[in-house]
């Protein structure tokens, strides 16, 4: 009987930032069966919603996610606003919409950081998160945070952006878009990473079906779904652009999609910024006199798929029910069929091409397995393993 | 020609999305009639369908096999009524939600596991069962999800105490 | 100048403990090593062992769960370490406080030697923080 090595990562990984607990069972180097637990971020955000106010809420699902702050309060003022039949306006619907992509644009580039962070590419990491900064600065002046921007309210926004801010949010955009066809060239053409992520953790059009996987680990098996286009709320439907697809399903094409999804936000933004000028006059709010009983669903699409809020209300100040659904939840799920099968150093990549946002996720499964004879491996051995990889693969190539 | 044009294409773009809407929600009316309670109209691209909690099966297979709708996820909530879960389905090339509504029973909640058809609903129908206690029948591993260390067995959080009618008076 | 004076005093090297928590604070944590802040250059370094640690950073809400962890993690520690709790979550347990798993804000669990508060803590915060905790230790 082959002897299985158990390797945990987590919970409390360097190369996680956030707490979680994956083992992969092992035979030599390929993948055999992988476990997960969870639990460790749990904290009951759905029971807390109704103890508060509908105003309240939307400092609390800010927090869910540090990376999508927005998509929650976005997919949430959605929820209530279909709920009680609330329009909003022009003005309001372009803020939303520029605030979202810039999301958008700054999580990718966090992505790319960290995937070069997982090849051994540590100066991608460093330089994706160094031209992340600008964005994050774009939030500061709009809003007055880097992340947790509060900009959304029921019926509008609550900070207006001025007509002398927009020539700097426009700069800083022809500045990321230089610095997009950098890394867009780096990824895009270097032959190690393509000898690294092509083919590797492949997911079929059949498991995203299967696993009901959104976002762009859809967008890269082929499965054109974009919140943003089937079901059009904000600005979206006001502007022009494309949505983004692949056709392999592995680890590149996720790349692929995510570096081309930044050039078609920086679009739409810029769009979204003429619209702000001709809506000069507009109002950024409407009144709201009560949310009546009843159902709403709410969802945005986040920088890792379609965010799901599904609020309940008896006619009171609180929500009576308020469930959550983050991308990553169905999406963590499809490691299951991209990881099995792989090497270690691979199986690593897979992970986190799914871009998994585990505070989003706010649970992950627990399983304890024991197997005799297990050898626990150094969790910190994962990195260099996966950057030993890629050196044999620039030997290869001569590089 | 162009606006024009633009204008005629996209009038019968939407008037066929339109007519494809009509057709499943009427192809659904259609096949369950038996089985539907009722039927909210919130807005075009939203109901609330209430059936019976024995027909799920039958309904989730013809909603995610032959009509192609993506489960989104399962919400549950206790009331007075009992427990009630609402399966959230989209169909992505119309923006349409169908929110399926089901009553369980308020002392022994249960109800058939979709977790067999597909593999969406395995870790939601876990979670409602650590969180309110509602038997999912024959799904493929119904273990703990994210309850382990943070409260006990037997413990669930998302369940209330109703005063009953007789506490009241 | 005593002797953890004299060890605390350059070149630290920092474990990072995630609670549960929404990684804002996490991911600004990391932005003070990126090119803009840059600690890297003072020799501070974000290692992947307690045991190697000088600080532990921890933030987030500490549920029930992590709480486990965390005194696993202080335990194995090498004295002496300086703890720092990060974020209005590390705190004090911010808006997750009043949730049914919370399990007390981190001085509740392990004794802590600085406060650094924000939603999230920007960078510029953290490293002031870091250089107050190092000037009165």
């Amino acid at each position: 009987m082959s002897k299985k090595t158990l390797i945990p990562i987590g919970p409390y990984h360097p190369l996680q930032e956030e707490p979680e607990l994956f083992k992969l069972y092992c035979d030599g180097e390929i993948v055999k069966d992988i476990k997960w637990e969870t639990g460790y971020n749990h904290r009951g955000i759905e029971k807390l919603s109704e103890s508060k106010t509908y105003e309240q809420v939307f400092f609390l699902v800010e927090r869910i996610c540090g990376i999508c702050s927005t998509s929650h309060p976005f997919a949430f003022a959605n929820a209530v606003e279909e709920l009680a039949d609330i329009e909003i306006t022009n003005r309001a619907k372009y803020i939303r919409s520029i605030i979202g992509e810039l999301e958008r644009v700054h999580s990718h580039l966090l992505w790319v950081g960290l995937a070069g962070h997982f090849l051994g590419y540590n100066t991608l990491f460093m330089w994706a998160w160094k031209y992340r900064e600008p964005v994050l600065d774009l939030f500061e002046m709009i809003s007055g945070n880097r992340n947790s921007y509060a900009m959304f309210k029921i019926g509008g926004v609550r900070r207006d952006i001025e007509e002398s801010k927009i020539p700097a949010i426009q700069k800083v955009l022809g500045d990321v878009k230089k610095k997009t066809d950098m890394l867009v060239g780096a990824v895009m053409d270097d032959p190690v990473i393509h000898a690294r992520t092509k083919g590797v953790g492949i997911l079929t059009k059949q498991d995203i079906i299967d696993y009901g996987a959104v976002g762009p680990t859809a967008r890269a098996s082929g499965v054109a779904i974009d919140v943003r286009k089937d079901d059009p709320y904000a600005a979206y439907p006001l502007v022009n652009w494309k949505v983004i697809t692949a056709e392999a399903g592995d680890v590149f094409a996720k790349a692929q999609v995510r570096l081309l999804e930044m050039y078609e936000s920086i679009s739409i933004i810029n769009q979204c910024l003429e619209g702000l000028k001709k809506e000069k006059e507009g109002e950024i709010t409407v009144k709201v006199k009560e949310i009546p009983e009843g159902i709403g669903n709410g969802r945005a699409e986040a920088p890792r798929g379609e965010v799901f809020h599904f609020v309940q209300s008896d006619g009171s100040n609180s929500p009576a029910r308020h469930k959550i659904r983050a991308p990553s939840y169905v999406n963590i799920a499809t490691f299951r069929k991209s990881c099995i099968g792989q090497t270690i150093a691979d199986a690593t990549l897979s992970l986190a091409a799914v871009d998994p946002c585990y505070c989003c996720t706010e649970r992950m499964a627990v399983a304890y397995d024991v197997h005799s004879g297990e050898k626990i491996m150094n969790a910190s051995e994962l990195i260099c393993k996966s950057a030993k990889r890629t050196n044999e693969i620039k030997k290869k190539f001569r590089i | 020609m162009g606006r024009w044009g633009d204008w005629v294409t996209k009038r019968r773009r939407d008037n066929k999305k339109k007519m494809d809407k009509e057709l499943n929600i009427e192809d659904f009316k259609k096949n369950f009639k038996s089985d539907i309670l009722e039927i909210i109209e919130k807005n075009p691209r939203r109901e609330i369908i209430t059936i019976k909690s024995e027909s799920i099966l039958p309904v989730a297979k013809w909603l995610y096999k032959e009509a192609g709708f993506r489960f989104i996820i399962a919400s549950a909530l206790h009331t007075k009524r009992g427990f009630e879960i609402h399966y959230h389905f989209s169909l992505d090339s119309l923006g349409l939600i169908l929110n399926i509504h089901v009553i369980l029973d308020k002392v022994k909640p249960e109800i058939e596991s979709l977790s067999n058809m597909f593999n969406a609903s395995n870790w939601i129908e876990r979670e409602m069962h650590e969180l309110f206690g509602i038997n999912f029948l024959n799904h493929p591993n119904q273990d703990k999800l994210i309850s382990e260390g943070n409260w006990a067995e037997g413990v669930y959080p998302f369940r209330k105490e109703f005063k009953s009618d007789q506490e009241k008076r | 100048m005593g002797f953890k004076s004299y060890c605390f005093k350059k070149s630290l090297w920092v474990f990072h403990f995630g609670g549960a928590s929404c990684n804002n604070c996490d991911i600004e944590i990391l932005d003070c090593l990126t090119p803009r802040h840059d600690l890297e250059r003072f020799g501070i370094l974000l290692v992947g062992s307690i045991r190697h640690a000088d600080v532990l950073l921890v933030n987030g809400s500490i549920n029930t769960r992590d709480k486990e962890r965390l005194l696993e993690i202080y335990n194995q520690a090498p004295k002496p370490i300086l703890v720092v709790a990060i974020g209005a979550c590390g705190c004090t347990g911010g808006i997750f406080a009043e949730g049914y798993t919370f399990a007390g804000p981190v001085d509740k669990i392990i004794p802590v030697n600085a406060y650094i508060p924000g939603c999230p803590p920007k960078p510029e915060a953290i490293i002031a923080g870091i250089v107050k905790l190092i000037k009165n230790s």
